[in-house]
């Protein structure tokens, strides 16, 4: 393996880290790292949350200032104290979250911080100039005069590439790139990177995507608990492999999930409509149903509609339209609308965002454990008194059950990693014997050995016939739980399939808002309901 | 990172703070040219070294206490009520009107409806900021601000042209009936054959201070409501989430609040005067908002705060006598410096320290 990389760079690689160390306080997070990037390359680096990913990527922007160790960049000693300095030895980033201006224009943003000038009119000038260059040299086109809160995801993800190209990059860094795209615009960057990496530029991309560092990296690098285990030629390696070097341990990448018997319709959803408080229709006239023992995904690109689902069937927002859970209606606005309602009404709602919603941070695990259905008799004394000691032990059994570690109810919830953190509210939501559940975005930021575990949990419910609703943007994830995916777009279910009858590429189409051939889909979706 | 040792946390940072304090008065107490060892022996002979002093120092402590508690509850629902001293002046016409007009048999009947008065008006008044909160999003600190004002302006208007007996010069009500009188430190050590000197003016709402205490914190840490408004002042969107209701949290949080603040004039009021005064809270509510900081929202901590800034007023006031070269203003100068220190510069200690610590914490691992 060695050997077949020393073969790839005869010069100086483009990157070379030597012995970096970080630690933060008594948590090392970085120990001695070495790395080679040979230039015109595609370099992936996978590991778990925690893994040290992003500290080494901070380390080689300028973010964080390593311990020990050395960058060489082209072959040269260099001491990169902050982001200007980085800039200036060609590295360019592009943040999972992107750093842009929105009611500023592309170019604006493009020169944003380098205009150089009293005026900013050369800057802009200079900047068309050059983008319109770059844009037909690396097929990133994108209006140069359009706002940016009025491109799509994509588009925006490309300025921020751009920005990077502006400023004479030679290295880009990208940070989890693909989280927010489609299928058809991830495809769409991966070309855009084999471009750069064939015009000579040097490319890292951080993911946790295993499909994607199979399609577009040359090398790989693994990290684990901060050290960099391995390095692989894309080529000389397979998905299994590398998810077994990121746990430590073999890991199956797919539950395995036996057929059952679904029952009768336990959600039914008709004509869900949210209107925000700006006036915006958000989800508009929705209807589906989950039946007893079934999971239904819900497919589609982050910011269509997935979060107001989720809030209105939980409580957290009003809507209009109907819910029904085993056939009685229960109300989606006004009084008996609210989340407490929902719970007695035997819905359990996993939220999207654990650490804003389904968390409070700075409560004990034991305190957490109730959080929600603290009203409960049996978490109570009396009409005022809770019981503090049976809640605790309580905790105590359910984190044993959930393999939260450290398994002790006195510790507050922000000192739990985001897996244990995420396993805190399953275990909560999970046990009080749900009519319903819906789960959004499971295992989001949570690592490979966790997302085994829940997606183990979630399986379990549905066999114990739960209905389940399960909103995910992870593709995987939809087709390793859900029995039917409906696919969400600009607010609207525009197609819905059985799991087994349809594939990625299908779903990326109705991802994308390209509707399907009507007749076929409601005559699956007839079949299916049925 | 891991947190802070409790100890630490609860102790030794606010110590440090105080002694930081200290230090700062101490120089200003040199630059008059005075000893400042000298001063610091005053204060705190003049406060806690008599029956005498400690009868004051505990009256004081008693305003503290109640309108400590009283930021101490909104504080944990994340409302920060600088309406205290409005609350406590209103709380103190709710006293006022129950003794003034009811002929009471005995004090042990007078006091409970007094303080159910005290802590309706004070409560009543913190109501209507805490509406225009939970239903307008008008920001609390603004409007309790303005209601201390109003409440001011308004004790005035019914001191001058309501309550004000006819013939009298002075803008007070008139004395209160005698069976109204609660019993002082003196009678009530009394009781037991103790002895307790007489001028003192420390009463039984002391001990209905150390019950509220109690109370409160069985109240946040023991019910579900305090449940529920801690989930709140932690996290909004967690809290709708988990169902619970934002207009309640704020309201409850802020009427228990504002009850707490009214209680703080059966002390001042009922306990002391005998009668309404033009300013029977003497500033006791913004001192409550130091003592909540310092006591970091926990009623013990609260308890100690409250007995400090106490030792401070009585203390500065035996300072001023003994040491004329001190003045008035310059003992207003330390206590608002431990004011500074122990509330508003907490996070100046807190930083250092906890680098401190996670350094002592690696070197050992």
């Amino acid at each position: 393996m060695m050997t077949s990389t020393e073969q790839h760079d005869r010069a100086a690689p483009m990157i070379e880290l030597r012995g970096i160390t970080k630690s933060f306080g008594s948590v090392q997070a970085n120990k001695n790292i070495h790395l080679k990037v040979s230039k015109g390359s595609i370099h992936g680096i996978v590991g778990e949350n925690g893994a040290g990913k992003s500290t080494l990527m901070s380390i080689l922007y300028g973010f964080y200032k390593s311990d020990s160790g050395e960058i060489y960049i082209n072959g040269e000693l260099t001491n990169i104290t902050d982001s200007h300095k980085a800039i200036e030895a060609g590295i360019g980033m592009v943040h999972q979250h992107f750093k842009l201006v929105e009611n500023f224009t592309v170019l604006e943003n493009v020169i944003l911080g380098t205009e150089n000038n009293f005026l900013i009119t050369p800057a802009l000038n200079n900047a068309r100039v050059l983008l319109s260059k770059l844009a037909s040299a690396y097929s990133l086109e994108v209006n140069p005069d359009a706002l940016i809160e009025d491109l799509s995801v994509g588009h925006q993800q490309r300025v921020e590439i751009l920005k990077a190209l502006y400023r004479q990059a030679d290295i880009l860094i990208l940070d989890e790139p693909t989280g927010v795209l489609t299928p058809t615009e991830a495809d769409h960057l991966f070309n855009i990177l084999k471009n750069l990496s064939n015009e000579g530029k040097t490319i890292i991309l951080i993911t946790h995507k295993l499909r994607e560092i199979m399609a577009v990296t040359d090398t790989v690098s693994v990290m684990r608990r901060g050290e960099m285990t391995t390095t692989l030629q894309t080529s000389e390696t397979n998905p299994q492999e590398l998810a077994e070097l990121m746990v430590g341990r073999s890991v199956l990448l797919r539950v395995e999930k036996e057929a059952t018997e679904v029952g009768a319709k336990s959600l039914e959803v008709e004509n869900l409509t949210v209107t925000d408080k700006r006036g915006v229709t958000t989800l508009k006239n929705i209807s589906f149903h989950v039946r007893k023992g079934e999971i239904l995904g819900i497919a589609g690109v982050a910011g269509n509609g997935q979060t107001e689902l989720l809030e209105a069937l939980g409580g957290i927002t009003p809507a209009t339209g109907k819910m029904k859970i085993n056939g009685e209606e229960i109300p989606l606005n006004g009084v008996g609308s609210d989340a407490r309602s929902k719970r007695e009404n035997g819905v359990s709602h996993v939220p999207e965002d654990r650490q804003k919603s389904g968390l409070i941070l700075d409560f004990f695990a034991w305190e957490n454990i109730v959080f929600g259905y603290h009203h409960k008799d049996e978490f109570n004394k009396n009409r005022f008194l809770m019981h503090n000691q049976k809640i605790r032990k309580i905790a105590r059994s359910e984190m044993d059950k959930f393999d939260i570690r450290p398994p002790f109810p006195d510790t507050l919830a922000k000192n739990f990693s985001g897996g244990n953190q995420q396993k805190i509210v399953l275990a909560r939501e999970l046990e009080q014997n749900p009519k319903v559940l819906i789960v959004g975005q499971p295992t989001r930021g949570v690592d490979i050995g966790a997302i085994e575990f829940i997606h183990q949990k979630i399986i379990d419910l549905r066999n114990i016939g739960v209905a389940i609703l399960l909103v995910s943007v992870e593709l995987d994830e939809i087709f390793s739980l859900s029995d039917r995916v409906a696919v969400l777009f600009d607010g609207k279910i525009i197609g819905e399939r059985i799991t087994e009858k349809t594939n990625e590429s299908e779903l990326g189409l109705l991802m994308a808002g390209i509707e399907d051939d009507s007749e076929t889909d409601s005559l699956i979706t007839r079949k299916a309901t049925e | 990172m891991k947190s802070l040792p409790k100890g630490v946390d609860l102790v030794l940072i606010p110590l440090i703070n105080l002694l930081l304090a200290f230090m700062i008065s101490g120089l200003v107490v040199v630059s008059i040219g005075e000893n400042p060892f000298r001063a610091m022996q005053i204060i705190i002979n003049g406060s806690l070294g008599s029956a005498y002093g400690l009868g004051y120092t505990l009256y004081y402590a008693t305003n503290f206490i109640f309108t400590g508690l009283a930021v101490a509850v909104a504080f944990h629902a994340r409302m920060f009520n600088i309406g205290g001293e409005g609350q406590a002046m209103v709380g103190a016409l709710g006293t006022a009107l129950v003794c003034l007009y009811i002929e009471w048999p005995h004090w042990t009947i007078a006091f409970p409806v007094a303080i159910l008065a005290a802590a309706l008006f004070g409560a009543a008044w913190s109501a209507i900021p805490a509406y225009l909160q939970a239903k307008r999003g008008s920001h609390i600190v603004i409007t309790t601000i303005m209601f201390n004002f109003i409440a001011y302006s308004l004790m005035v208007y019914l001191l001058v042209h309501i309550l004000k007996p006819k013939g009298q010069m002075a803008p007070e009500s008139a004395k209160f009936v005698a069976g109204s009188n609660l019993p002082t430190a003196h009678e009530f050590f009394g009781w037991f054959g103790m002895v307790f000197p007489k001028s003192p003016p420390l009463n039984i709402t002391f001990l209905l201070a150390l019950l509220a205490c109690f109370l409160i914190w069985l109240f946040i840490w023991r019910t579900r409501m305090g449940y529920a408004i801690r989930a709140f002042g932690w996290s909004e969107t967690a809290a709708v989430y988990a169902g619970i209701s934002p207009f309640r949290i704020i309201m409850v949080s802020m009427l228990v609040s504002g009850g707490l603040a009214g209680m703080m004039s059966i002390n001042t009021v009922m306990g002391e005067a005998e009668r309404l005064l033009i300013d029977s809270v003497q500033g006791a509510g913004f001192v409550g908002i130091a003592a909540a900081l310092m006591g970091r929202s926990h009623p013990l901590g609260v308890f100690l705060a409250a007995v400090l800034f106490g030792v401070l007023y009585q203390g500065g006031a035996e300072l001023e006598f003994e040491m004329p070269a001190v003045s008035r203003e310059m003992i207003v100068v330390i206590q608002a410096l431990v004011i500074l220190f122990t509330g508003a510069l907490e996070n100046l200690v807190r930083v250092p320290i906890g680098k401190l610590f996670l350094k002592l914490n690696t070197k050992q691992n």
